[in-house]
């Protein structure tokens, strides 16, 4: 086996959706069954994908292969230069995690689709955006260059925009679609800025020789603090399609798509790619840079946890829930916890995408019904996907035995590490808050769900499992939130084949003084493979926060399930008295801390406001000066026409008048009779006779 | 290569066909329409022909040697005419990978505008002749390589475009045709007036070795050639080269269109009947930039390099200004009007740039808006055709109505907010990176960022109001496109994605003729140094 066929294989992944998406699109309206074609499409894509991974993970654990072609180039016949711009490709091991990861809840979500969306009258191109979601989705995947990025990034971002809105009919989800594609837009011009900044400092879009430039100590407008900027700017796109805050704001309207798409894109893959650029700018970032990500990724964990508390849509839970398990893995990259920010991604694909698959068996069940409150008792009716759904919110909350456990005590650990070796303390302290209260929105959520007596028997009377092809993916899904599949030890995931044999391990190339005290590599900096995780200072910090973290995160973990049986199960407290209590602060939560409102009042007020003064402006101001002057032209030349007509005119007029009257006077003289004019010629010569004498 | 004059045959195809359409009666109506069709159908084959004899590597811009297809004889020449002297006129076509894409555009659109006129139904013989006039002057202005010539083609194109305005348009037909007629008119006047002024600081050598007075523009981009005491030649420490860029550059601004001069173009877009619309914003405002390109930056490099930030801050203005104004619009046409004016923008920031990849950027750019904007327009032609009505906020729910209408129009909206994959989108980025590239203009290319926004804002918000939603009753008797329709965007929408995956013939074909701008302006202190001028 030879590493360019694993290229190859890369290659027939990205672009087999992307024929389906075609294919299925044209055919859709003639060809009823064509969804069929794109399924097995989807299908054959997940087991290259099996292929490649296994290829890659048996073969070339250790080798980075890349390819590059041109796209297009610019020759200076003048100076002799070229600049290409390149298409290129990247697998490493992370990519091709990845790679199945997307593969694999895509074709669940494809084939759990055939049943939830079965009788919508777009049925076949609800399945083709799919195809070109997972097209985009491995792009970002396997890019080499942050250019290629940002044109899957916007594909993803289509493909998203398409899916909120597929019901356009309904006005919520036009509008969610939109407001999802125009809120990462902005994200996006950050990052295009950063890549601006990239392009024009290293002429190459390409990560490997940006950092290889970097590391021999090339930095944008020279300086430390422009490749802070440039970091952050990148960031931003990030924040934009990881939905954090502050443009977190859309991720809970894009519930409006259909409930799979909501799993396979704003849960598990679409969403993750924020993190994923992270990830593969890591190399870049300076510390400042990662303070600002951490605290960014902290915020969000924070502020969605305390509103997924009141929330009553079942998918509205579940979003807020997602930005902010996305914010921990973004914070868990600030404070250079990679491999578990990575782990986490995929350990969370799974479980959230297995929790929204479950939500739409509930509400596939429901009838439609998302609102919690109208819901309860459906543990006996939905046996399986109640099972699922335990599993799955066992594992967000990190409890033991789970994936979910794995992955997030890892990042608890790191954080105390971390304020440890910095003394940044809140962010052990904020992490270890936002996983209380994952854990006791979640089981809020299940108890209200399926415990309990059903609040709308009719209803409930209809409610019935799910048919086969939409329960499979949920027992998938629940079964890879299992320790077993990453580690051996359900404990300790650090020596298992996840952590230390697979994921690759961060290398910095910022300059010594730019980066975290712990992470100065000194005298060996010039051994650029050194990852810090490796040093003694930090692996030592590790080891004395490991046991800590793993007894606190179960501890509150247990306390955040514990009080939510309390509350919403056994009623030892009443929910609505507390809510009452403290009425301002659940108003707070339940208004989603009026980002909105705030919004609206602000951005979008400003920009429409902005809109029409320019406008009025436009049509007033600015035509009005050209049909002004119109105007004043037209009326000069009046008056110039009747200065024309009336003076100079008048003037000859006046000549000719004058002239008629003289003669009108001098013709009295003119009497016709022949006595008269010789009296008169007599008196003339008389008269000239007088003058010439 | 070629050796027939392809050049001429394409510029006066058209005059032909005309003059046969003036022996066909009028009730032909049939004959005359198809006729058409295939005279601009034979243009789009000549032009692809042309395009296929076309030798990449040679750059033209200032060089005769390095222009191709050649067509250059005495037009008019005058002997001993008073203190004048001899007055030479050359007939001197040439095309170089300035022009060449820009008869590619023209070609297209107007094959395309010519199906569209299919639906013209008021006086047809006169509209056809008119659109065959207006055919030839916009190929002419873009192989023109004497400045007479050029003038002449550029005042041709003005004469059908107002009739065509002014009799098929719509409600406010006779306003609209008369401002755009005067407010270029008033553009031309400059013009004239520049290239007069030029023709009396710059001589040839002819090959008898006598020096005259030239309209040839290679012959002006020369320094060697200017006069010691030209009123615009460098030598003359008196000379009023400043004045002359900015009228020049007003005369071609207005026609871009340029903030403040652009307020003719929503009113003419609005009343302009569906084909005329196409064609006004796929070549003719492309015009303005291609003869700044093409007259402004070779001729008066020196004073195109001390406004390049100016050039750029209208660039940013109009990208900005013409998004906010587009926003506000209720009238399907004047909101792509006013896109119009932002994505023209564009074209401005990245030629303010100079560097390779803002020019090429530029270029690209004006041949995207061509492809983009004529497809925007014929879609809202397509709704006006059904509907007789253009109000953004009438409609609702197409999408359901029409399905595979919404299809094309999500494409074209797509494409002219940059959606990576479509063509819209290489061409900004370049404008960007070279924008960014040039010191002096990288805030202005950063603040011009913004445009990307409020350009997703403005056609996603118009996107919703007119085809997401709930289907309003009276709508429901909308069909969708029909095959005549299908004809006219399928081309368009195979372009629009090829080049936004393939964007390489088309920057090879710009390449050396870009590079050679840049370098000209870029070294003219040098160049004029050396001619014992600053």
């Amino acid at each position: 086996m030879h590493e360019s066929s694993l290229i190859n294989i890369s290659l027939f992944i990205l672009f087999l959706p992307l024929l389906g998406f075609v294919i299925t699109l044209l055919l859709g309206k003639k060809v009823k069954s064509i969804y069929i074609f794109e399924n097995l499409i989807i299908i054959i894509t997940f087991l290259s994908s099996v292929y490649l991974l296994f290829s890659k993970l048996s073969y070339f654990r250790t080798e980075k292969i890349n390819a590059e072609l041109e796209w297009f180039g610019f020759n200076n016949i003048i100076n002799g230069t070229t600049l290409s711009i390149n298409l290129g490709f990247m697998i490493d091991n992370i990519t091709a995690i990845m790679l199945f990861v997307v593969a694999l809840i895509s074709m669940l979500v494809h084939l759990y689709s055939i049943e939830y969306m079965k009788g919508d009258e777009r049925y076949n191109r609800y399945f083709a955006y799919l195809g070109i979601f997972t097209f985009s989705m491995n792009g970002i995947v396997l890019t080499n260059n942050i250019l290629m990025m940002y044109i899957f990034w916007e594909l993803v971002g289509l493909s998203s925009y398409l899916l909120i809105g597929f019901w356009f009919e309904k006005k919520t989800a036009a509008d969610a679609g939109k407001k999802a594609f125009i809120v990462n837009r902005i994200g996006d011009i950050g990052m295009f800025a950063g890549i601006l900044i990239l392009f024009f400092t290293y002429n190459t879009f390409s990560f490997d020789k940006i950092f290889s430039s970097i590391g021999s100590g090339i930095l944008p407008f020279n300086s430390d603090f422009w490749l802070t900027i440039t970091g952050v700017l990148l960031f931003c796109g990030a924040i934009g399609k990881s939905a954090q805050f502050p443009l977190h704001v859309w991720l809970p309207d894009a519930m409006e798509g259909p409930t799979p798409v909501s799993a396979l894109i704003h849960a598990a893959t679409m969403v993750a790619a924020g993190v994923y650029l992270v990830v593969r700018i890591f190399g870049l970032l300076t510390a400042d840079a990662m303070l600002f990500i951490g605290i960014i990724g902290m915020l969000s964990a924070f502020i969605p946890a305390t509103i997924a508390l009141t929330q009553n849509d079942i998918k509205k839970v579940l979003a807020y829930s997602t930005v902010s398990q996305l914010g921990y893995m973004i914070m868990a990259l600030g404070i250079g916890a990679y491999q578990f920010a990575f782990f986490h991604l995929v350990t969370h694909a799974f479980f959230k995408a297995a929790l929204f698959l479950g939500s739409g068996s509930v509400i596939h069940a429901m009838h439609h019904e998302q609102d919690i409150q109208k819901m309860g008792g459906l543990r006996k009716k939905m046996p399986l996907t109640y099972w699922t759904f335990i599993i799955s919110s066992l594992a967000i909350s990190g409890i033991p035995l789970t994936s979910g456990f794995l992955s997030k005590d890892g990042i608890i650990a790191s954080s105390l590490a971390f304020s440890d070796l910095t003394g940044h303390y809140l962010f052990p302290i904020f992490s270890l808050v936002v996983a209380f209260l994952t854990a006791f929105y979640m089981f809020r959520l299940i108890i209200i769900t399926f415990h309990g007596k059903p609040k709308d028997e009719h209803k409930f009377e209809h409610a019935h499992e799910s048919p086969f092809l939409m329960v499979m993916p949920l027992v998938v899904l629940a079964t890879l939130s299992i320790f077993i599949w990453y580690t051996p030890n359900p404990i300790n995931s650090e020596q298992g084949w996840f952590l230390s044999k697979w994921i690759e391990k961060p290398v910095l190339h910022t300059p010594d003084k730019t980066r975290f005290d712990f992470m100065k590599m000194g005298n060996i900096e010039s051994n650029l493979s050194h990852s810090y995780i490796e040093s003694e200072v930090y692996k030592e910090a590790m080891h004395h926060s490991h046991l800590s973290a793993m007894i606190l995160s179960g501890l509150v973990a247990v306390l955040g399930i514990f009080l939510a049986f309390t509350v919403y199960q056994w009623k030892k407290i009443d929910a609505d008295k507390i809510a009452k209590s403290i009425n301002p602060l659940y108003k707070f939560s339940f208004n989603k801390w009026y980002f909105d409102e705030i919004y609206n009042k602000t951005f979008v007020a400003l920009t429409i406001g902005l809109s029409r003064v320019l406008a009025w402006f436009d049509n007033k101001i600015i035509d009005g000066i050209v049909n002004g002057s119109a105007f004043l032209t037209k009326h000069f030349s009046f008056f110039i026409g009747n200065f024309d007509k009336y003076v100079i005119d008048g003037i000859v007029n006046f000549t000719a008048y004058f002239n008629g009257f003289a003669g009108l006077i001098v013709r009295r003289i003119q009497t016709g009779k022949v006595q008269s004019y010789l009296a008169l010629v007599i008196f003339s010569i008389v008269i000239l006779l007088f003058i010439f004498k | 290569m070629i050796n027939f004059p392809i050049l001429s045959l394409i510029t006066f195809l058209p005059i032909l066909g005309m003059l046969i359409i003036l022996f066909i009666p009028k009730r032909q109506a049939l004959f005359i329409k198809t006729f058409t069709i295939i005279i601009t159908g034979i243009q789009l084959a000549l032009a692809i022909f042309l395009l296929s004899n076309y030798n990449f590597n040679l750059a033209g811009i200032n060089d005769i040697k390095s222009f191709q297809f050649v067509e250059k004889f005495r037009w008019i020449e005058i002997d001993g005419f008073a203190w004048l002297g001899k007055i030479k006129i050359d007939y001197f076509l040439g095309v170089d990978g300035l022009s060449v894409p820009m008869i590619l555009l023209t070609t297209i659109i107007t094959f395309i505008a010519s199906i569209s006129s299919w639906t013209i139904d008021k006086s047809i013989k006169g509209y056809f002749l008119m659109f065959l006039l207006l055919d030839t002057g916009m190929i002419g202005v873009f192989v023109a390589l004497d400045f007479f010539l050029f003038y002449i083609f550029w005042e041709l194109m003005l004469l059908p475009m107002y009739f065509l305005i002014g009799i098929w348009g719509g409600p406010r037909r006779e306003y609209a045709a008369i401002k755009f007629f005067l407010y270029t008119l008033f553009g031309s006047v400059l013009i004239l007036l520049v290239m007069i002024g030029l023709y009396f600081s710059s001589m040839e050598t002819l090959a008898d070795g006598t020096r005259v007075f030239t309209f040839n523009m290679l012959e002006m981009m020369n320094p060697t050639n200017y006069t010691q005491n030209g009123i615009l030649s460098p030598l003359n420490p008196a000379n009023l080269r400043f004045i002359a860029f900015i009228g020049l550059f007003i005369g071609f601004a207005i026609k871009i269109p340029m903030f403040p001069f652009h307020t003719w173009l929503p009113d003419a877009h609005v009343e302009a009947p569906t084909a005329i619309s196409v064609i006004l914003a796929g070549v003719l405002l492309k015009m303005g930039t291609y003869g700044i390109l093409r007259i402004s930056y070779p001729i008066f490099p020196d004073i195109t390099k001390d406004l390049l930030w100016w050039i750029a801050l209208f660039g940013a203005i109009n990208i900005i200004y013409g998004a906010f104004c587009a926003m506000a619009q209720k009238d399907f046409k004047k909101l792509i009007a006013y896109s119009s004016v932002s994505h023209m923008g564009y074209v401005m920031l990245g030629m303010a740039a100079l560097n390779t990849l803002g020019i090429s950027g530029a270029i690209l750019q004006m041949f995207n808006h061509g492809t983009i904007t004529a497809m925007l327009f014929l879609l809202v032609g397509v709704i006006y055709d059904r509907a007789h009505l253009r109000d953004i906020d009438g409609f609702g729910g197409l999408g359901k109505q029409m399905p595979i209408y919404t299809g094309f129009v999500t494409i074209a909206f797509f494409a002219a907010i940059g959606l990576p994959g479509l063509s819209g989108f290489i061409s900004e980025a370049l404008v960007f990176l070279g924008g960014f590239g040039n010191e002096s203009i990288r805030i202005l290319a950063i603040v011009s960022t913004l445009g990307i926004l409020l350009g997703a804002g403005y056609m996603l918000w118009t996107l919703q109001r007119v085809f997401l939603g709930t289907l309003p009753d009276k709508w429901k008797e909308l069909t969708d496109l029909d095959a005549r329709e299908y004809i006219m965007f399928i081309p368009l929408v195979i372009i629009i994605i090829f080049l936004g995956v393939y964007p390489s013939p088309m920057l090879n074909l710009m390449n050396s003729s870009v590079n050679t701008i840049v370098d000209l302006v870029e070294k003219s202190n040098e160049i004029l140094k050396s001619i014992g001028s600053l």
